[in-house]
């Protein structure tokens, strides 16, 4: 079962002289399971791109298969569809409104018509998903820190118990160690439950460090749809469609220019860690660090 | 001269609930004192809720102290008399593009700022081409601003404030919504105003990368400022900053990672060209 993209374009303001193509032939194979990441610099396409997989946008031209069925097909349930679909926008504690942090998340479930004793089950569950502990459940949403609230939000998403979780920018404003516990969450919780994850997102590190799959977006267009080594290997591409690779792949490049033998594909710090000391032991020079024997 | 003085400076939010009673007091800033020189390049960390912004809305009088005193440019900013002369002198900019751009064409929106200040039409002018120019804008003058990229808006949004002639900028998160190039096109242009035109920029961000060329960094926790120094002594304390619930750039995790095996590395690396070196490559 899968999401299958074909040929979809996407015509804002079509017939107006304000009209513009935010997606212009996108033709993609979304399998259960993978993390990906979709990048692209602002304006490339990837929120237009997104929204269009929960029916939030229908495309000018083309069709998306979700499980087989054409969701702007006759007769298809997009109420079901947004379930199963699971959309974070940017800044999602902004759409946090009701008295309680519970309430809040179950607004989602109770929304699919599910019996009260559902909603509030997956309503905690998804909170304790997030890491939000007991005691924040009956204080304001708004008594939150900024990193808290991010999660509520989230919660509130996951208590549908959606199959596909897309997540723009989830962690734009968040301090580099809220980063890490929201993906690495969203990490284990894809892990525990077969989910598909789609992260949207402007850090390269973030990228790098989690998911199998990168999508990059330029100009209403897929332009890469790889690996993560296979697209960082391209960061001259990359710079001139507004991105970047991670600071660790440019590191990687200058040792090797400098002929150190390092694998210039390696996108983590520990990689790198482990390829440069064994590197440098293989030019007999690791005497001048550890203490082994010269050469 | 100090353009930036705090001395014991505290604030605290006060809690309500919906009768107006006291529900509980929230010290954000606790004794702080801290003195920034004219042209200094200062960047701010600190985990969320550490009181880094709100120390930071007390520079342009957004906040008024609890307790202690805040000076710009030797102006007291609870003197209410003062007000206008110290936003005039200490701009700020926030960290969505999109709430701080109110006019329909580039010019006219960084314009707004001297107007306000009641300077002559011509004046205006001069200060909206110079003040583009210094961004990097100036082709871009009679784009409307929805059309521009984040990172463009953003470079709009420092114009804007440059165009009012401040001696200080303080720049709030300003690229926490931007793709990496809009990032480095916001970091150049404070760079940029740094040295050329002198101002003082006190930069707060989540990014460790963007502070590596500041010339001293303050760590916010708890209301507190926690360390203090170069972007070097700072980052060579690497298990203190991750305790702090932050972070150090790649390449300097990378070289920590190094020196904890057994290589013969100095500590506070910060860039790969440093790196290349220090590995006698």
């Amino acid at each position: 079962m899968s999401i299958i993209l074909d040929h979809v374009n996407h015509i804002y303001e079509p017939g107006t002289p304000m009209a513009h193509a935010a997606l212009t032939d996108i033709n993609l194979v979304i399998p259960d399971g993978q993390f990906i990441g979709l990048i692209g610099h602002t304006g490339s396409g990837k929120s237009t791109l997104v929204q269009h997989l929960n029916g939030l946008l229908k495309p000018t031209d083309g069709v998306i298969y979700y499980n087989g069925a054409d969701i702007n097909g006759d007769g298809f349930d997009k109420k079901e569809l947004r379930g199963k679909v699971g959309l974070v926008f940017q800044y999602p504690e902004h759409q946090l409104f009701e008295i309680d942090v519970f309430t809040d998340v179950c607004f989602g479930p109770k929304n699919l018509g599910l019996d009260r004793k559902e909603v509030e089950l997956r309503a905690y569950a998804a909170l304790k998903q997030v890491g939000l502990e007991d005691e924040y459940f009956y204080q304001s949403p708004f008594d939150l820190s900024g990193g808290q609230k991010r999660r509520a939000a989230i919660a509130g998403v996951l208590a549908m118990k959606p199959e596909v979780l897309i997540l723009d920018e989830p962690t734009a404003g968040l301090d580099p160690k809220g980063r890490d516990e929201i993906l690495d969450q969203i990490a284990g919780l894809r892990e525990e439950t077969g989910m598909t994850v789609i992260l949207v997102s402007h850090s390269m590190e973030d990228v790098a460090k989690y998911v199998d799959r990168i999508i990059v977006m330029n100009k209403s267009r897929v332009m890469m749809d790889d690996e993560p080594g296979a697209v960082f290997r391209r960061y001259r591409e990359l710079e001139e469609v507004g991105l970047a690779a991670p600071q660790i792949t440019y590191i990687m490049h200058a040792l090797r220019e400098k002929g150190l033998a390092v694998d210039t594909d390696i996108t983590s710090v520990e990689e790198a860690r482990d390829a440069i000391l064994h590197a440098l032991a293989a030019q007999g020079r690791q005497d001048r660090g550890v203490g082994g024997s010269p050469c | 001269m100090a353009i930036i003085e705090t001395r014991d400076l505290v604030f605290e939010y006060i809690r309500r609930d919906e009768e107006g009673n006291v529900e509980g007091i929230t010290r954000a800033v606790d004794d702080v004192s801290l003195s920034v020189k004219q042209g200094e390049f200062i960047a701010i960390l600190g985990h969320n809720g550490s009181g880094k912004s709100t120390l930071a809305k007390h520079i342009n009088a957004i906040l008024y102290p609890t307790e202690g005193t805040v000076w710009v440019d030797g102006m007291d900013t609870s003197d209410d008399e003062s007000l206008w002369e110290i936003r005039q002198r200490a701009g700020m900019v926030f960290q969505n593009p999109d709430n701080q751009i109110i006019g329909q064409v580039v010019e006219e929106d960084v314009g707004f700022g001297p107007e306000n200040l009641g300077v002559p039409t011509k004046e205006i002018w001069e200060r909206v081409e110079e003040s583009l120019k210094a961004v990097g804008m100036y082709e871009f003058r009679k784009y409307s601003p929805n059309k521009l990229s984040g990172g463009q808006k953003q470079r709009v949004s420092i114009a804007g404030v440059i165009a009012m002639h401040p001696k200080c900028i303080v720049l709030d998160e300003p690229t926490a919504m931007l793709d990496p190039s809009g990032r480095r096109e916001v970091i150049r242009a404070a760079r940029a105003l740094n040295d050329v035109e002198e101002i003082t920029v006190i930069l707060i961000t989540h990014y460790m990368e963007e502070i590596i060329y500041a010339d001293r960094v303050f760590v916010m926790d708890k209301g507190k400022v926690a360390m203090e120094g170069t972007p070097r002594e700072i980052f060579s304390h690497v298990e203190k900053l991750q305790s702090l619930r932050l972070d150090v750039p790649q390449v300097t995790m990378l070289s920590h990672e190094l020196k904890k095996s057994g290589l013969p590395l100095p500590d506070g690396i910060l860039t790969t060209q440093e790196l290349v070196e220090a590995l006698g490559l």
